[in-house]
C-alpha cells in the first residue's frame, strides 16, 4: 500500500527552483568572466557561457546574484528557523555516511521517498557550506577594498579567485551528481514541483 | 461519505505494471520541460546588453542599482591597502582598448589640461603648472575588470587639491575626464574627492611612459582599472552623468572595489 504525502513544503520548492535559476545563471556567466582572464590553463568553451561579451556576463552575474544571495539567505533563516534542517539533516554521522557510502558505490543504497540517508544529508549540508563559501568569496572578490577583511580571509585578491573558483567548482560537481540521481531516479522529478508524492508504507 | 452502489464487481486492484508506459511518458515529457528551459536560458545567452529587448533593460536596471548599492557601501575614509615597493608587478601589464603601439604620442610642451563645467577658474594646466601643487605617492593594487591585477606606484597631485585649486563644486555629482584616444570616463564625487585619487603624472618616480597613459592618468585605487583614463586631456565637474567609454557600452558605471 502507499499513500500521497507532502515530501517538500511550498517553501522549499519555491527556493529551489529560484536557486536552480540563479545557480545556473551565476556558473554560466562566472565561466565567460573566466575567460576572460583564465587562472588555470583552460578556456570554458563559449556554448556554456551566458552574456555573450564580458561586459554582458557581468551584467547577469551582478544581477543573478541578488536573486541567489537574497533567496539563500531567506532558505537558510527558513531552514534554520523552522527546524527544516534538524528534521532533514540530522543526525548525521560519520560511520553512517560511510556505511551509506559504501552501498551507494555498490549501487545498492535504495531510495527512500521523504527521508535522506547519511550520504544526501552530507551533499546537501556540504552544498550549503559551498554556497556559503562561493558567495563570500565572491564578495571578497567585488568589494576587495570596502570589504578588505574578507580579501584578507581568503588571502589576498589574486588568491579569493582560486578561492571562488574551487567553490563553484564543488557546486557544479554536485550539479552534476544531483542531475545523474534525478535521471536514475526520476520519480523524485515530480514531488519538486507539486511537492507531494507517494509514500512506500511498511505492511506489517 | 456514501458508497456509490455500483460496480457492483470489486474494482480492480491498480498495478503498477498496467501504467507503467504512462508514467514513463510523463516523466519523459517533464525531463523534456526542463530541458527546454535550459534551452531556453541558452537563449538568453544572447542577451549582452547590446539590442535593448526586455532582458537587456532588465540587466540594465540591475546595472543602476548596483551602482546605487556600491554608492552606499562606498567609505570616503577607507584606504586601498598600499603595498612595499618590492612588490611591484615588473613588468607591469599594458591595457587599453587598442595594441600598444597605438597608444598616442603627446608633446608634453603642446599638452593642456582643459577644465570645464562647475568650476570657477577655467584656465588649461599645463605639466609644470601641475607640479608646483602639492603631489601624493602610492603603491596600490591595480584590479581589471577582466579579473587579473597587478601592483603599481604613482604619484601626482591629489584630484581633490586639484578641485579646490580650480574652485569646484564638490557638491556636483560627478568628474568626467577626456582622453587623446577618444576614451573617456567619469567618478561619483565621494570617489573623485577620495584621499587616494590622484591626477598621476609619475609611475615608478618617473614620469609616465606612454603605454602607462603620458602625460596624465587618473589614479583611483577604489574602482576597477577601466575607471582609470590614461592620456587625459580634459576634465569638466557637472551634475549630467558624462558615461564612459566602457560604461555606455555595458560595464557597471560605478564599479568600485
Amino acid at each position: 500500500m502507499s499513500k500521497t504525502v507532502v515530501f517538500h513544503p511550498l517553501v522549499v520548492r519555491i527556493a529551489h527552483w529560484l536557486n536552480a535559476f540563479a545557480i545556473v545563471c551565476m556558473l554560466m556567466s562566472g565561466w565567460a568572466i573566466y575567460n576572460a582572464s583564465p587562472i588555470f590553463g583552460f578556456r570554458f568553451p563559449a556554448w556554456m557561457t551566458l552574456g555573450g561579451w564580458l561586459g554582458g556576463a557581468i551584467a547577469w552575474h551582478f544581477a543573478a546574484m541578488w536573486l541567489l544571495m537574497a533567496n539563500g539567505l531567506f532558505y537558510l533563516l527558513y531552514g534554520l528557523l523552522s527546524g527544516h534542517f534538524r528534521r532533514h539533516f540530522l543526525p548525521l554521522r560519520a560511520r553512517d555516511v560511510l556505511a551509506d557510502a559504501i552501498l551507494a558505490l555498490r549501487l545498492r543504497l535504495p531510495h527512500q521517498a521523504g527521508s535522506y540517508n547519511a550520504v544526501q544529508k552530507l551533499l546537501y549540508c556540504g552544498v550549503i557550506a559551498l554556497g556559503v563559501l562561493v558567495v563570500l568569496s565572491g564578495l571578497s572578490l567585488w568589494k576587495p577594498v570596502q570589504l578588505a577583511f574578507l580579501s584578507d580571509l581568503f588571502g589576498g585578491f589574486d588568491f579569493a579567485r582560486k578561492v571562488h573558483f574551487a567553490a563553484m567548482a564543488g557546486i557544479a560537481a554536485f550539479v552534476a551528481v544531483h542531475l545523474l540521481l534525478v535521471a536514475l531516479v526520476p520519480k523524485t522529478l515530480l514531488p519538486m514541483i507539486t511537492g507531494r508524492g507517494r509514500k512506500q508504507e511498511s505492511a506489517t | 461519505m456514501s458508497e456509490p452502489e455500483q460496480p457492483r464487481r470489486k474494482p480492480e486492484k491498480i498495478r503498477l505494471a498496467d501504467h507503467r508506459t504512462a508514467l514513463i511518458k510523463v516523466e519523459r515529457r517533464l525531463l523534456l520541460r526542463s530541458s527546454l528551459s535550459l534551452g531556453a536560458l541558452s537563449l538568453l545567452a544572447g542577451c549582452d546588453l547590446q539590442d535593448n529587448d526586455k532582458v537587456d533593460q532588465v540587466l540594465w536596471a540591475m546595472s543602476r542599482w548596483n551602482d546605487r548599492v556600491q554608492a552606499l557601501l562606498f567609505r570616503g575614509s577607507k584606504l586601498a591597502p598600499t603595498y612595499a615597493a618590492s612588490q611591484i608587478t615588473d613588468p607591469f601589464p599594458f591595457n587599453a582598448f587598442y595594441d600598444e603601439f597605438n597608444a598616442p604620442d603627446i608633446d608634453a610642451a603642446d599638452w593642456r589640461l582643459e577644465v570645464a563645467g562647475l568650476v570657477r577658474d577655467k584656465q588649461p594646466w599645463t605639466l609644470e603648472r601641475l607640479r608646483s601643487l602639492p603631489q601624493a605617492d602610492q603603491i596600490t593594487r591595480h584590479i581589471c575588470i577582466e579579473g587579473w591585477s597587478a601592483i603599481g606606484q604613482w604619484s601626482g597631485v591629489p584630484l581633490k587639491t586639484f578641485l579646490q585649486a580650480i574652485g569646484a563644486d564638490i557638491t556636483a555629482k560627478y568628474v568626467g575626464f577626456k582622453c587623446a584616444d577618444r576614451y573617456y570616463s567619469s567618478l561619483d564625487m565621494p570617489s573623485a574627492l577620495h584621499p587616494q585619487t590622484i591626477l598621476a603624472l609619475d609611475f615608478r618616480k618617473q614620469p609616465l611612459p606612454t603605454s602607462y597613459g603620458f602625460p596624465l592618468k587618473v589614479r583611483v585605487p577604489t574602482k576597477l582599472g577601466f575607471k582609470n583614463p590614461k592620456h587625459v586631456v580634459a576634465l569638466m565637474v557637472t551634475n549630467d552623468n558624462p558615461g564612459g567609454y566602457w560604461e555606455d557600452q555595458g560595464y557597471n558605471w560605478f564599479s568600485g572595489i
